[in-house]
């Protein structure tokens, strides 16, 4: 194994306020988009702002290629950021705004004019060099702040909710358009964001984050097919959350018998099953649910259908031309495909039953 | 005309006669001080002067302490504004930028001096400036004129600098910038409209100044609102209104050279206490 680029270890931080980081280590390999991924408030940015220099670690250091950068101020660090919004600076022209940072290096005047006009063109926005940031639209804004931040040549690159204060469509398109220049240029970037499905989309790993601390750090397959720990099947992706009774060997979900996953060990009592909408079907097996049909929703090529079973509503995904034969009310029997199931109380984990319940209901 | 003016509708043709009578009244006052300046008779109740002239013109800009005047009053505003820009931009910037304790109320107390009656005011500052030899000196002058302006040159500039976003901030030390580096290329430019604001007004203030100067520099140093007193006492009105327009006509030319910068959003973002 190569040597990481970025290696955080045992990173503590906490504010007065109690919120904050403990006891973070990641390693990034050159050339990987690492998400941190998270609700509001679970440190992910607090990690990313420690990378960047604006925040002073309480323990722990930060190695960028083997060399420790933790005393180092921000304009020192091998590190470029790009921020959720204010990025640019409104008194500059877009040329100047991406210069100011060569002219700080003591570049060439000509050498500078070049790198410039290469990443306007890297982010398609050549013709705008010579007009305001206020004159741009809010991506056009965002691409020359992620130019800005390119031409900077970090061995980092950190991004902190860049895209979450654009429109959807435009979203989906700086996604495509940021991995597309992730590749070309084999940059390290680091990700923050609050959107499992952006996650999921771009990185080459994510790290789950839950109060201050990592609850899962895997490839976007493996998290969303094997989450540790209910908090994370609840974040990411859509899931049912069931009740069921374990007794160390077999679960009962209602009137079911299942067989836990291969690899999987319950200690006997009251466990979740977390089964994710496209994990549910339509079967006349004797081994399934009972339920009926409460809503059947038209999503494009596929409809959302929600199913009572013994009172729990379990939301399943059917092709669109199978949802044409279902109706409300209408007596059905579904089986799962697979699930995960999770003792009641996990370490470490706060997410209640009831909470995990609402969840339920709410996916 | 008829239907035209019912074709608009007794609400249009009421806005028409309130805006009317905003004009008279802001700017009534204005061109009656005009008319006066270039009357030479003018007498109850004629609505026009009775005869023009600039005799009044010639003598008072044929007086040589009016002359004086006007040059020590522009230097003592130069001054002023100069020594407020130096003590109060790194005050604004601490209040916009660092937490400390009370500096909220710090920020408010500025408002006391305009809260106080002046000349109260004024009368213990003479008080001490006798003790430290203040009276009638140069020095004295721009102190009591700064006494004024300390408001308007911290609020906002402070509220400019706290309308710089931190991030901007963060983004330049990020390219490479040090802190001195990152407040005289980022800060200070994008904070410059609300200091130039400010400067402007210190500076028509300190110019406009009155009370405590007439307080402090007797006899020897004569401003042009000091010299104004004596003239408005001594001379006709049309000397009075001659010297008004001399008087109003830096403010204009300033707040003209200024209105990009001018706008009811920086005066606005500095009277907030946040």
């Amino acid at each position: 194994m190569t040597e990481p680029q970025l290696s955080i270890r045992q990173l503590s931080k906490r504010f007065k306020t109690g919120d904050g980081v403990s006891d973070i280590t990641l390693d990034v390999q050159p050339g990987e988009m690492v998400t941190l991924l998270g609700p509001s408030g679970c440190g992910k940015t607090t990690v990313l702002r420690s990378i960047g220099g604006f925040l002073e670690p309480d323990s722990g250091d930060i190695l960028i290629r083997g060399q420790s950068v933790l005393k180092l101020p921000p304009e020192k660090r091998p590190t470029a950021m790009v921020f959720q919004s204010y990025n640019l600076w409104p008194h500059m022209t877009v040329y100047d705004n991406l210069a100011f940072g060569l002219h700080i290096r003591k570049h060439k005047k000509a050498h500078i004019q070049r790198a410039v006009t290469d990443a306007l063109e890297l982010v398609q926005l050549a013709p705008a060099a010579r007009k305001y940031p206020s004159e741009l639209s809010g991506g056009q804004q965002q691409r020359v702040a992620l130019a800005r931040a390119l031409l900077l040549e970090p061995d980092v690159l950190l991004l902190d909710e860049p895209f979450s204060a654009l429109d959807a469509k435009l979203r989906m398109e700086m996604r495509e358009e940021l991995r597309d220049i992730q590749m070309r240029t084999g940059m390290t970037m680091v990700f923050v964001t609050h959107d499992q499905e952006e996650a999921l989309s771009i990185s080459d790993r994510i790290v789950v984050m839950h109060a201050g601390q990592i609850e899962q750090l895997s490839t976007p397959q493996d998290i969303y097919d094997r989450p540790s720990s209910l908090f994370v099947a609840s974040f990411i992706g859509r899931i049912n959350l069931l009740p069921a009774v374990s007794d160390g060997t077999r679960i009962r979900l209602q009137s079911l018998e299942l067989e836990p996953q291969p690899g999987q060990a319950l200690l006997p009592g009251a466990c979740t099953i977390a089964v994710r909408p496209e994990d549910v079907y339509l079967t006349d097996e004797q081994h399934s649910l009972a339920g009926t049909i409460r809503q059947v929703m038209v999503l494009g090529h596929y409809a959302e259908v929600s199913v009572v079973c013994d009172e729990q509503i379990i939301k399943m995904f059917v092709p669109r031309e199978q949802a044409v034969h279902l109706l409300n009310g209408q007596a059905i029997r579904i089986g799962l495909r697979k699930f995960t199931a999770f003792p009641e109380q996990t370490a470490g984990i706060t997410v209640s039953h009831t909470a995990a319940s609402q969840a339920a209901a709410t996916v | 005309m008829g239907w035209y003016v019912r074709s608009l509708g007794a609400r249009k043709v009421m806005e028409f006669v309130v805006l009317v009578v905003f004009v008279i009244f802001f700017l009534g006052p204005l061109l009656n001080l005009l008319l006066l300046a270039v009357s030479g008779k003018w007498q109850y109740p004629a609505a026009l002067p009775q005869s023009w002239s600039l005799e009044w013109w010639q003598f008072v800009l044929t007086q040589d302490d009016v002359l004086e005047s006007i040059s020590l009053s522009f230097l003592i505003a130069a001054v002023v504004t100069i020594c407020s820009i130096i003590v109060c931009i790194p005050a604004a910037y601490a209040f916009a930028r660092i937490a400390f304790p009370f500096s909220r109320w710090f920020l408010f107390s500025f408002l006391l001096t305009h809260a106080f009656p002046k000349m109260g005011l004024y009368v213990s500052i003479a008080v001490l400036f006798y003790k430290f030899g203040l009276m009638n000196t140069f020095v004295g002058i721009v102190l009591i004129h700064m006494v004024n302006t300390l408001m308007y040159m911290t609020w906002i500039p402070s509220s400019a600098f706290r309308s710089v976003h931190r991030a901007q901030e963060e983004s330049a030390r990020d390219a490479g910038a040090g802190p001195l580096r990152v407040f005289w290329k980022i800060t200070l430019p994008m904070a410059f409209p609300g200091i130039m604001v400010a400067s402007i007004f210190t500076f028509l203030a300190s110019l406009d100044e009155a009370q405590g100067t007439l307080l402090v520099s007797i006899p020897d140093f004569k401003t042009m609102p000091i010299i104004m007193y004596s003239i408005i006492a001594d001379y006709p009105s049309t000397t009075g209104a001659v010297f008004s327009v001399i008087l109003t006509l830096p403010t204009i030319i300033l707040l003209l050279a200024a209105r990009r910068f001018v706008s009811a959003d920086v005066l606005a973002g500095g009277f907030q206490v946040k």
